[in-house]
């Protein structure tokens, strides 16, 4: 499996596509967690309520799409032997900034994602982006592939986030406003809880799966 | 509560109650990418356990002897701990290589994944701001009580990893649904781990 993903985390052609299908690949065609396999901790860890998994989307795409832009800014003075330090860095500085704004205007938020958000630094979603992607092309295609990365990411957890609320909790509650509730429904718990995360996780890969094999055949 | 009890406590807090992989979902990615194999889960679990405890220490003694007393702990520690961690490796690598080459043979391919193992990161963060264990808020870990959580955490992370390979060594030839064959069939499984698991939830009053 570590060479299958290694493999789908290698850079596109460089020609031939538009920005807009850098930004597009990243929702069904190489959706970082459901295709490419990245980035896994945190979707499952967190996508109990849809809030945080709105919190998480744009902090990593925020990390996501500055890193890029940054590292594809400065690939061509880039020595090749300390890139991986280097690019830790880059992605580290960032991530910081979002810890400490984060702790300062959204205090529950923050709570409620402790360690998440330093562990944004080893998302091997944005390692992967940087190495695979930004390193080998132009500014804006970077910003283009973190842009959509970042979206196919938190569209993810968006999605698990409402099956899981919805499930587990008989409604979804988003900045202390109700949106849906399932009234007399009785809601199993385990879905907000741990083992939920990777049985939804599970489902939507095998779903996706099936999409997939409806279409080879 | 005594001493050896706190200790105690905090082992088999990270160790079971609050388990790195399966209730914590911290490295999921070695969890679902290395575990195809016992020998290679193995492997992992030793480099962990080892590359853990080191750089956890080391953390615990840069955060108290260099980052607080200069003040500058709560807006550096990010990019001091996945650097002491990265450099870390790259040294334990080298000084394997030249040493003890049969454990450079075993451990060396898992010693470069393990810098973005996020597990280790944690627990270095964890170490200086335990936030997860029913404590004292502002408490901080002794350097004694910071290898018990780590090796605890460690060993954790090795018990998890190796019975999930061996669950998938037997369920490789096991007729599942096509759809499910592969990564979502690894993940029902460590689902199933998981609800075992919170089985140790409020034990000792943790």
């Amino acid at each position: 499996m570590a060479a299958e993903t290694e493999e789908l985390v290698l850079p596109e052609p460089k020609t031939g596509t538009s920005g807009w299908q850098e930004f597009s690949k990243g929702f069904i065609k190489q959706n970082p967690l459901m295709v490419l396999m990245v980035g896994l901790c945190s979707s499952l860890a967190i996508s109990n309520r849809v809030e945080n998994g709105i919190f998480m989307g744009l902090a990593a795409t925020f990390v996501l799409v500055c890193s890029n832009v940054i590292i594809a800014s400065i690939r061509k003075w880039t020595p090749d032997q300390i890139r991986i330090p280097i690019f830790i860095v880059v992605i580290a500085s960032f991530v910081t900034i979002v810890d400490l704004s984060m702790k300062a205007y959204f205090p529950a938020a923050y709570d409620r994602l402790g360690v998440w958000i330093p562990l944004i630094v080893v998302n091997c979603i944005i390692l992967a982006r940087a190495e695979g992607f930004a390193y080998k092309n132009t500014v804006f295609r970077s910003f283009m592939d973190g842009l959509g990365m970042g979206a196919g990411y938190t569209m993810l957890l968006l999605i698990m986030g409402t099956i899981r609320e919805l499930l587990g909790t008989g409604k979804i509650v988003i900045f202390d406003k109700t949106f849906i509730s399932l009234g007399a429904f009785n809601p199993p718990a385990i879905f907000v809880l741990f083992p939920g995360a990777f049985i939804t996780f599970a489902c939507l890969m095998a779903l996706l799966n099936r999409y997939k094999m409806g279409k080879a055949e | 509560m005594s001493e050896a009890y706190r200790y105690f406590l905090i082992f088999i807090g990270s160790l079971l109650i609050y388990n790195i992989l399966l209730i914590r979902f911290i490295a999921l990615c070695p969890l679902i990418g290395v575990s195809t194999q016992v020998e290679t889960s193995i492997g992992m679990a030793m480099s962990v356990l080892f590359v853990m405890t080191m750089s956890s220490t080391a953390s615990w003694v840069a955060w108290n002897y260099i980052l607080r007393p200069l003040g500058v702990g709560e807006f550096l520690y990010i990019p001091v701990f996945i650097l002491i961690i990265a450099s870390l490796v790259q040294f334990v690598e080298m000084v394997l290589k030249r040493i003890s080459p049969p454990l450079y043979r075993a451990m060396g391919i898992y010693l470069p994944l393990i810098t973005t193992n996020c597990a280790v990161l944690a627990a270095a963060t964890e170490s200086v701001k335990p936030g997860f264990l029913k404590l004292n808020v502002a408490y901080h870990f002794t350097l004694p009580e910071t290898i018990v959580y780590t090796v605890g955490v460690a060993l954790g992370f090795g018990i998890v990893i190796i019975l999930f390979a061996c669950i998938r060594e037997r369920l490789e030839t096991s007729p599942v649904p096509h759809a499910f064959k592969g990564a979502p069939l690894a993940f029902i499984i460590a689902a199933c781990m998981s609800l075992a698991f919170m089985g140790f939830a409020n034990l000792l009053g943790l």
